[in-house]
């Protein structure tokens, strides 16, 4: 008798399988970017036109920060860790992931850190409204109370983070198919492969950093407080140290996805596979040594300064590399321009303009106009809004008829590209040049001659809004029916994954297949 | 097709038209939606500007190139069309090229950006020294060695703030007192900060540091001309974040020196009137422009505060309660809420009885008591 899935609410809170809590993993983060995004709407509602209209600056801030709280720990993250869960054991040929038990506890803590930090917002003082980055003092000395709720929710994230990159690790290095060696394995397993390495590294640098705020909000220490022996300057280096790999974190998975669905378009293998694989454990090892190019402000010494600046600018070799390599596979293809491939092209172009930006910032004295200024925000949305979302979505299109059985409706699913694309290009475009001709970022209002282009930026991101919900639609309806996929899916696709039915059974592999 | 082909020319001709402008009307386009960096009035400043450019075109050339490789792709090798698709999938010779050749590039980059980077660190010989300090929101300014020192805070209008009256040129971008700096001088700025980080941002100087709690940091700027340049706080500090503008006004020598002369007597005079007596009226007048000024940033203007990092000073036990109370979490801070700060070197004993007066008074308090100026200067004496 087929081993199927349990019935009811049990299936999804007792489940073990790897389908399933991948399944979760990416509904959630789905909730989470709508949710998130709605935080970023208010923000673009409140810059429409300068002057203090629909929130006050300190709703204003706890809008901003609660944005990039969740993007990055509640939307980003885990849709990669459910694609990972989804993919990563059916494309080595392996029956499950390692370590099941643990795969449903660290999906399952989830939603409860997520309901307490969005908790905050209702408490007394208000939710964190010290950025994303949360700079001590601000987030301790002079932080709402709040901040302990916001501190242990960031535990619980760190902890589910780690459980979950020790189950890639287990699964990929032990329960490989016979014949799937390293080398060929496809770099979607790969980047997440190093990506789980570099979650390990620094997750638990977070959790320090967060439980030395604690210590000196609740118990006396002073970690952070100039006034008490502390240095400011402390926490920075350490949260960064965790930051600059943690963006890494969110963009090498991508760099997977995309250098599975490029060849499939493109009907020609991918360009160059070794170096991609050396190229992303090159990224990731500079990772570590660039963090305090977000500091070039705070007074380093100057050589300090130059080594990161030197190690910042090395990055674009690895990453030059890459694109040069989906350029190449591209080039003399015979592609088609699904969605998926739509997403991911649209990941080749506006990553490297991010990539460009991202070259411009690292030069430290140009920093010094571009360091807290729009140009900063057009840059790291420019990497992560195509890098990180893009290819998200991409990968939903991709391998949801692998999911479900069903195609997805081709039709709107590149309105939804096009409404996206041009959303996108017209939020953080224009702020390149706000933020060139001297607008600060996190100000809920400002000067008179930054005013049209925000109100272009605003325009974009409700565009930007309502491609998503399309998005949220199309899942729902191709769910429901639609025409059957086959098993292949698309032309000749490579990978294990395509070898199973569609819908990939409830467990696959079970016998493990023979890779030649 | 003849349709599309029309189209794509428009948008093809649509940049070269830009491109054929002469260089002249080109900037002044640019200058007038404000797209770019500004050049901004020191040689530091157009150093940066000139890095800033370079590094722009080497990025725009790669993206050409990359760019029109991928679209020529994406137009001939498309299967509708077709194309074959070809099999190659490795070649050592290309890889490493496109390793060395960006690796050149970058080493081209390096070297303006270093030697920019070391005039920047150069912060000796200055001939004038100003130590600023970011507080939750506003700036200090103290002459060092000058006897000179004030605050300066926003002075654009609550009003224009929330859309009761027309916005002013400056709005959001305009001081009470802005900082004086002479020009054809090496001004050294050293930075620090009261409370949390703040940042002391001012683009056309180039210059941008952070003001951080223990430490004090070094930056400096040589501006040639004479003018009024505006700048903002760059780091994240709070509630009113956007609302602690920097002006910089760079005055010819002699001016200079007036100003100075003239803000020593203003403090003179200032010292003086300690000693004078004042009426209820006087000291509730100016008590109410000093709240306005100073308090209500956090505890607004009707005293209601924003509960409870801010609480309110209507109907509250301090303000209804013994004098001494009064005068020792102004002059001294609270001890128990960091927000509340010590108010006692930044304002002075003439607007801190003013202050304390209007306080008790306004805001249905009603406390009919006052206090004198030289009463302030004998509790700060008393400590």
């Amino acid at each position: 008798m087929a081993h199927g899935p349990a019935t009811g609410l049990s299936r999804w809170l007792f489940t073990t399988n790897h389908k399933d809590i991948g399944t979760l993993y990416l509904w959630f983060s789905f909730a989470m970017f709508m949710l998130g995004g709605v935080f970023a709407l208010v923000v673009r509602a409140e810059l429409f036109e300068p002057g203090l209209q629909i929130v006050d600056p300190e709703f204003f801030n706890q809008m901003t920060t609660m944005h990039g709280l969740i993007m990055v720990f509640g939307a980003v993250m885990p849709a990669f860790v459910g694609l990972a869960n989804w993919m990563v054991p059916m494309m080595i040929g392996a029956p499950d992931m390692a370590l099941p038990r643990m795969n449903n506890w660290s999906f399952w803590i989830l939603p409860f850190a997520f309901a307490m930090l969005v908790s905050t917002l209702f408490m007394e003082g208000g939710g964190p409204n010290f950025g994303w980055t949360f700079y001590a003092p601000l987030s301790t000395t002079y932080a709402p109370p709040s901040v302990t709720f916001f501190i242990f929710a960031i535990h619980i994230m760190g902890a589910s983070s780690i459980m979950g990159a020790i189950n890639i690790i287990a699964t990929i290095l032990n329960m490989r198919a016979p014949g799937m060696t390293l080398m060929k394995m496809p770099l979607f397993v790969w980047t997440w492969l190093i990506t789980a390495y570099l979650l390990i590294a620094v997750m638990p640098v977070l959790a320090g950093v967060v439980t030395m705020m604690l210590m000196d909000i609740h118990f006396g220490t002073s970690f952070f407080d100039a006034a008490g022996g502390g240095d400011p300057v402390l926490f920075q280096h350490i949260f960064w140290f965790f930051g600059h790999p943690e963006v890494y974190i969110m963009i090498l998975p991508a760099f997977g996805i995309v250098s599975a669905i490029i060849p499939t378009f493109a009907r020609k293998p991918l360009f160059g596979y070794a170096s991609m694989v050396y190229a992303t454990a090159s990224i990731a090892f500079l990772s570590f040594i660039v963090w305090a190019h977000h500091m070039f402000t705070v007074g380093m010494p100057l050589a300090g300064e130059l080594f990161f600046m030197y190690a910042t600018m090395l990055i674009a070799v690895p990453t030059g590399v890459k694109v040069f390599n989906w350029v190449t596979t591209m080039f003399k293809g015979a592609m088609t321009f699904e969605t998926p491939m739509l997403f991911s092209i649209a990941f080749v172009i506006l990553f490297t303009i991010g990539g460009f930006s991202g070259l411009m910032l690292a030069i430290a004295p140009a920093d010094f106009q571009y360091h807290d200024t729009y140009f900063v925000v057009a840059h790291f949305h420019y990497v992560l809004v195509p890098g990180a979302i893009f290819s998200i979505t991409a990968a939903v299109y991709y391998w949801l008829p692998k999911w479900c059985g069903n195609m997805y409706n081709e039709t709107m699913g590149k309105t939804h590209f096009w409404m996206a694309f041009v959303g996108l290009n017209l939020t953080f475009f224009p702020m390149h040049f706000v933020g060139l001709a001297g607008m600060p970022r996190r100000i809920p209002d400002y000067a008179l001659q930054f005013a049209d282009f925000n109100m272009i930026a605003s325009c974009g991101a409700f565009l930007f809004g309502a491609a998503q919900v399309m998005f949220l639609f199309n899942v729902i309806a191709t769910i429901r029916g639609g025409k059957k996929a086959t098993a292949e899916v698309w032309e000749n696709p490579e990978g294990l994954e395509w070898t199973v039915a569609s819908p990939a059974p409830y467990h696959t592999f079970s016998v493990p297949p023979t890779v030649k | 097709m003849l349709k599309e082909a029309k189209r794509l020319s428009a948008l093809l001709l649509g940049p070269a038209v830009l491109i054929s402008m002469s260089g002249q009307s080109l900037a002044e386009e640019v200058e007038r939606w404000g797209v770019n960096m500004t050049q901004g009035v020191t040689p530091m400043s157009r150093d940066i500007y000139d890095l800033h450019m370079l590094i722009f075109w080497i990025c725009v050339v790669i993206g050409v190139l990359v760019f029109g490789v991928m679209f020529y792709s994406m137009i001939v090798h498309r299967k509708s069309r077709g194309a074959i698709p070809a099999n190659f999938h490795e070649s050592t010779k290309l890889e490493i090229l496109w390793t060395a050749v960006p690796f050149v590039i970058l080493m081209a980059m390096a070297w303006p950006a270093t030697t920019t980077l070391i005039d920047i660190y150069d912060t000796d010989e200055a001939e004038v020294d100003i130590l600023v300090t970011g507080y939750q929101w506003k700036w200090k300014y103290e002459y060092v060695n000058q006897e000179v020192s004030f605050f300066s805070n926003l002075s654009t209008p609550k009003e224009q703030i929330y859309n009761q009256a027309p916005k002013g040129v400056n709005y959001l971008l305009e001081v009470d007192e802005p900082v004086v700096i002479p020009v054809k001088k090496k001004v050294r700025f050293l930075i620090t900060a009261n409370d949390v980080i703040h940042a002391w941002w001012v683009p056309d100087l180039a210059v941008k540091k952070d003001a951080i709690p223990g430490y004090v940091n070094e930056t400096w700027a040589y501006v040639e001309e004479p003018g009024t340049y505006r700048g903002q706080c760059a780091e994240l500090c709070g509630k009113d974040h956007a609302f602690m503008p920097i002006v910089v006004e760079a005055l010819p020598e002699e001016e200079y020196q007036q100003w100075l002369a003239g803000k020593r007597e203003e403090a003179a005079i200032l010292r003086e009137l300690t000693n004078q007596t004042f009426s209820f009226d006087e000291l509730y007048a100016r008590g109410e422009d000093v709240h306005n000024r100073v308090c209500a940033a956090c505890h607004q203007v009707n005293g209601e505060g924003v509960p409870p990092t801010f609480p309110a000073i209507a109907g509250s036990a301090i303000a209804t309660g013994a004098m001494n109370d009064h005068l020792s979490i102004i002059i001294d801070g609270s001890a128990t809420n960091p927000a509340m700060r010590a108010f006692g070197d930044e304002l002075s004993e003439v607007d801190i009885a003013a202050v304390v007066t209007y306080q008790r008074n306004a805001f249905n308090n009603n406390m009919g008591d006052s206090v004198q100026p030289i009463d302030i200067l004998k509790y700060k004496q008393g400590q």
